[in-house]
């Protein structure tokens, strides 16, 4: 029986797994350095905050894995021997394979800061660092402040979750305005807006110059660009994540930042696949950037090369883009693209909507001359993905799209309704000039 | 800052301590508390009248200051921090004196109403003697230890509502929902059965929303005769018992889901859904669990279900002439009635039963059918070989009081708030099956936007595994949901909404995820 082995048991790894299985007899083993099951990583904030367990957050009961033959293996790989198909373990033991999927996601990124190894300052990726974190911020009598570094998702969760235990936050923040790198510059400005409503002192366009060490060596203090110094017993550094691949480096599979894979997810090497954050396309696909490190691209990966591993090759073929995420009490979705302001495409024009009161909002974007709805981003209201999807799938226009939005809406039953206010304040300002 | 506290830093805990209101909140409640414990240990109130008053205003005011110091000066959202850390809605130590607390309150109510105070000839005493004055306002009549339950009860739906629609303040449908339980609590369990018994000596106490079989005992021999003695009254409440079961309630069903009557009217989900949200995220999510429920609510139904057709099939005569609905008539007819739902059930929607469910459906029909079999060639007065006294007995013991009250309530804090309602109302059950084969309601999922997160399934009440659905795209249609809208309050990223929509592609088994470009249109079209 041929042997598939993975290696990392997050979201990409163990849909191949649940997928390997569903079409095939394969014995399939997961080994993991990190934990004895899989865990949703983007519930961790919840356990830190107390609206779960860690139980919780394990989408599959236990006697899952033995019930659906998936032997799970504690260990850390230390040594890829592709020649002899071979995997060495860190405690010298060694398994065999015959085909073998790197799925080992990602580490947090350091960039070479003075200071930045100190006791007191972690990043926030894998469940060792929420251990860390329960010890570095247990309350805020033992953390009287935290600075986190970086602003993008990891940043503003972290920050979510200190707050809830009342820990007082500095949140640095390199670009102008809150993940401005993504957002476009009206959606933006609102999320700084609940940033600071959240007690939370934000100071943007600052980076982080040193961390500065204490009698005991542990972390005391941050000095900024601003020339500021930041007392603070916590440095959460979150400037965002690269492959964790390190581990590789000499087994002969061809890496660049991640494992270098074709659009069948295979590697340099015959029966080496690489899937999920790790990955790195040789050529982007559309839009997408060549290393995607989100669950759900982790999740379709982990889809598409079971097929290819029971025998129906298939090529990666991500439909469009979408994601979500919530800033503190508001929820973000986005279907198709829409660029932050500076990095928009030529033809690219946007609408944006905001309520007069409430933290929700919308951007919409669209072609200048073609009026191809291109996507959207919405801010505290819920939209049906099938919907857009469909719609881009269809080419709609902009005037379409939003004329028809509220087929889109998702929002519980009672909710306030907004889209015939913002259909109204589209044709007030964006109807075309020949109308 | 010394580096020395800093190591000590690995001992460290997460707050959970309670600020400086809401302490002041929870003296002022637990101060009205207090006076009824007093009044419980006969302490003599010289107004009794007065000292109630002052009670039940403290205990609410404290319930909703206490809220306000919770919610209050935060931003409306989810504010769950600290669930799993808090003693009282963790499972410590301060949960389990709750539950047994009130577990103790439930066997003094149910077994033991003469250390409440009552007193069967002549003038209560303790806690019950304190309510006799709201009672005669009411009703006229001196208090029971169920007046002492139903206003504390009502008076904990208030104010727990209260605290839930501040808690919730940014979602719509929890609002209008709570407000609709706490407007059925205290309209129609509580004052408009005082004001009908005022009106109308004759009539039983009948709370019109309680229907058969959750008031199991709505069709014995002495109500009945109450109901047909009061007149034309009586006799339209008697109608609408049945009306309820048949016609009323399968309608409604259809159309909303059986949340219109668990979550949005019933007395029991009321309770549970404001005074026990504290401990929604308890109840036990393991599929074993679930295999559980299904054995043991089911068999609930059918043990009321023999107990009410034995009870009935009592007092009924055998003599035509009398009165048209006889012995044998009822007994047939019952037992027509049930082949008919099986027959029905078996015919179209037999694709949807799970094995065990079908074994279970034609076990329990041929029991029934041959206990009603059975009883034509045993000898008369004994139908289903025990004697209707004894089952009826038996039910209100197990069931009526042990499983609704003592456990269902009592151990809030330990199973979570929906334990009876899931393993034990008959109601839910006959409902959730109305639900599952025939019903508009559903729970549906967002494409690909899940990220298995689990919030949805921890704070289910019904400890139903919501993210096993939502993480393949899959709708969510089980007959214990009771659309308390709460899965898709707490969902971080939209996945989860509540939907009446048409039966075709309800149930949806196959996985429908976007992200990868698969022929999609085909599956929008299916769906």
């Amino acid at each position: 029986m041929e042997h598939i082995v993975i290696i990392g048991n997050g979201i990409s790894g163990i849909t191949a797994a649940r997928h390997i299985r569903k079409l095939s007899d394969k014995k399939i083993s997961i080994i993991s350095a990190e934990t004895d099951h899989f865990y949703s990583r983007t519930a961790l904030m919840y356990v830190y905050m107390g609206h779960m367990k860690f139980e919780h957050i394990k989408p599959y009961e236990d006697w899952f894995w033995p019930k659906n033959k998936i032997d799970l293996i504690r260990g850390y790989v230390g040594e890829v021997d592709t020649k002899n198909k071979r995997l060495k373990l860190e405690n010298d033991s060694e398994i065999q394979y015959d085909k073998l999927i790197i799925a080992t996601g990602s580490k947090s990124n350091k960039f070479g800061w003075p200071g930045q190894d100190l006791p007191g300052v972690q990043g926030l990726y894998s469940r060792q660092d929420l251990d860390l974190l329960e010890e570095n911020a247990p309350n805020r009598q033992l953390c009287r402040r935290a600075v986190i570094v970086g602003g993008g998702l990891i940043g503003i969760e972290l920050a979510e979750m200190l707050r809830s235990r009342d820990i007082p936050v500095t949140f640095l923040v390199r670009e102008k305005s809150f993940w401005d790198v993504v957002l476009p510059d009206d959606d933006s400005k609102m999320l700084n807006e609940h940033i600071l409503e959240h007690d939370i002192d934000l100071k943007l366009d600052t980076n982080l110059v040193e961390i500065l060490a204490d009698d005991h060596g542990r972390a005391r203090a941050v000095t900024t660009d601003k020339g500021e110094t930041i007392a603070c017993n916590l440095v959460g550094l979150t400037p965002g994540v690269s492959p964790n691949v390190d581990f590789l480096k000499n087994s002969g599979i061809a890496l660049g930042r991640g494992v270098k894979v074709n659009r069948f997810l295979e590697t340099n090497i015959p029966d080496i696949y690489a899937i999920g954050d790790c990955a790195e396309q040789h050529e982007a696909i559309g839009n997408r950037r060549p290393i995607e490190a989100v669950w759900y691209t982790g999740r379709m990966m982990g889809e598409t090369l079971a097929h290819t591993i029971c025998g129906n090759r298939r090529p990666y073929k991500p439909g469009h883009w979408f994601n979500s995420a919530k800033f503190f009490d508001i929820e973000y979705q986005t279907y198709g693209w829409v660029f932050n302001t500076r990095g928009k495409k030529e033809y690219e024009e946007h609408f944006h909507w905001r309520h007069p009161v409430e933290k929700i909002c919308i951007t919409a974007a669209y072609h200048r001359e073609t009026r191809k709805f291109l996507g959207i981003n919405t801010f505290g209201i819920r939209m049906k993905h099938e919907v857009f999807d469909a719609w881009l799938t269809e080419e709609r226009n902009i005037d379409f799209v939003m004329e028809n939005l509220s087929h889109a809406n998702f929002d519980p039953e009672f909710y306030g309704k907004y889209e015939r206010d913002i259909h109204n304040d589209f044709t007030k300002q964006f109807s075309p000039a020949s109308l | 800052m010394s580096t020395a506290q800093q190591n000590m830093s690995l001992t460290g805990e997460p707050p959970k301590s309670i600020n400086f209101q809401q302490k002041l909140a929870g003296f002022t409640g637990l101060s009205g508390l207090t006076i009824l414990l007093l009044a419980y240990f006969n302490t003599a109130f010289p107004d009794k009248g007065l000292w109630l008053t002052l009670a039940l205003v403290a205990i609410t005011a404290g319930t909703i200051w206490f809220a306000g110091a919770s919610y209050g000066h935060r931003h409306k959202g989810i504010r769950n921090d600290g669930v799993f850390f808090k003693s009282l809605s963790g499972r410590g130590l301060w949960g389990w004196f709750l539950g047994i607390f009130i577990t103790g309150f439930y066997i003094i109510l149910y077994f033991y109403p003469e250390y409440m105070g009552l007193v069967k000839e002549g003038e209560n005493t303790g806690i019950i003697a304190l309510f006799d004055p709201l009672s005669r306002a009411l009703s006229g009549n001196p208090a029971s230890q169920w007046f002492v339950y139903g206003t504390l009860y009502t008076v904990a739906i208030l104010a727990f509502g209260i605290k839930f629609i501040w808690k919730y303040r940014h979602n719509n449908y929890e609002i209008i929902r709570t407000l609709s339980v706490m407007f059925f609590q205290t309209a129609f369990a509580f004052l408009i059965p005082e004001i009908m018994a005022r009106l109308n000596g004759k009539l039983p106490y009948y709370d019109l929303k309680n229907i058969w079989p959750l008031n199991y005992y709505n069709f014995e021999k002495y109500r009945v005769n109450g109901f047909i003695d009061a007149g034309d009254v009586g006799m339209a409440m008697l109608i609408f018992g049945v009306l309820s079961i048949f016609v009323i309630s399968p309608v409604l069903t259809y159309f909303f889901g059986k949340r219109w009557y668990c979550s949005w009217v019933c007395g029991c989900g009321g309770l549970a859904e404001t005074a026990g949200d504290p401990f929604r995220q308890l109840s036990d999510k393991r599929l074993f669990a679930w295999k559980v429920e299904r054995w043991v609510v089911h068999s609930v139904v059918v043990f009321v279900t023999l107990m009410t057709i034995a009870v009935i099939y009592s007092y009924l005569g055998n003599d035509t002439s009398k009165y048209w609905l006889t012995k044998d008539l009822f007994l047939l007819g019952s037992a027509g009635i049930l082949t008919l739902v099986f027959a029905l059930v078996m015919i179209f929607r037999r694709d949807q039963l799970k094995k065990d469910a079908t074994y279970g459906a034609i076990g329990y029909f041929v029991i029934i059918i041959a206990l009603v079999g059975f009883h034509y060639i045993s000898a008369e007065g004994n139908v289903f070989l025990f004697k209707s006294e004894s089952l009826r007995k038996w039910y209100a013991f197990l069931i009526g009081a042990v499983f609704s009250g003592v456990i269902g309530v009592g151990f809030y804090p330990i199973f979570g708030s929906r334990v009876w309602c899931r393993f034990g109302c008959p109601m839910a059950a006959i409902l959730g099956f109305q639900q599952r084969l025939f019903s508009r309601f559903r729970i549906t999922t967002n494409g690909g936007q899940c990220i298995s997160c689990g919030n949805c399934s921890t704070y289910c009440e019904m400890g139903i595994d919501v993210r096993a659905y939502a993480q393949k795209g899959e709708n969510i249609v089980r007959s214990s949901c009771v659309g308390c809208g709460i899965c898709s309050a707490v969902c971080p990223r939209g996945v989860l909404k509540l939907e009446n929509g048409p039966l075709k592609g309800r149930i949806d088994s196959n996985q429908v995820l976007l992200g990868n470009d698969v022929d999609l249109m085909t599956l929008v079209n299916i769906k």
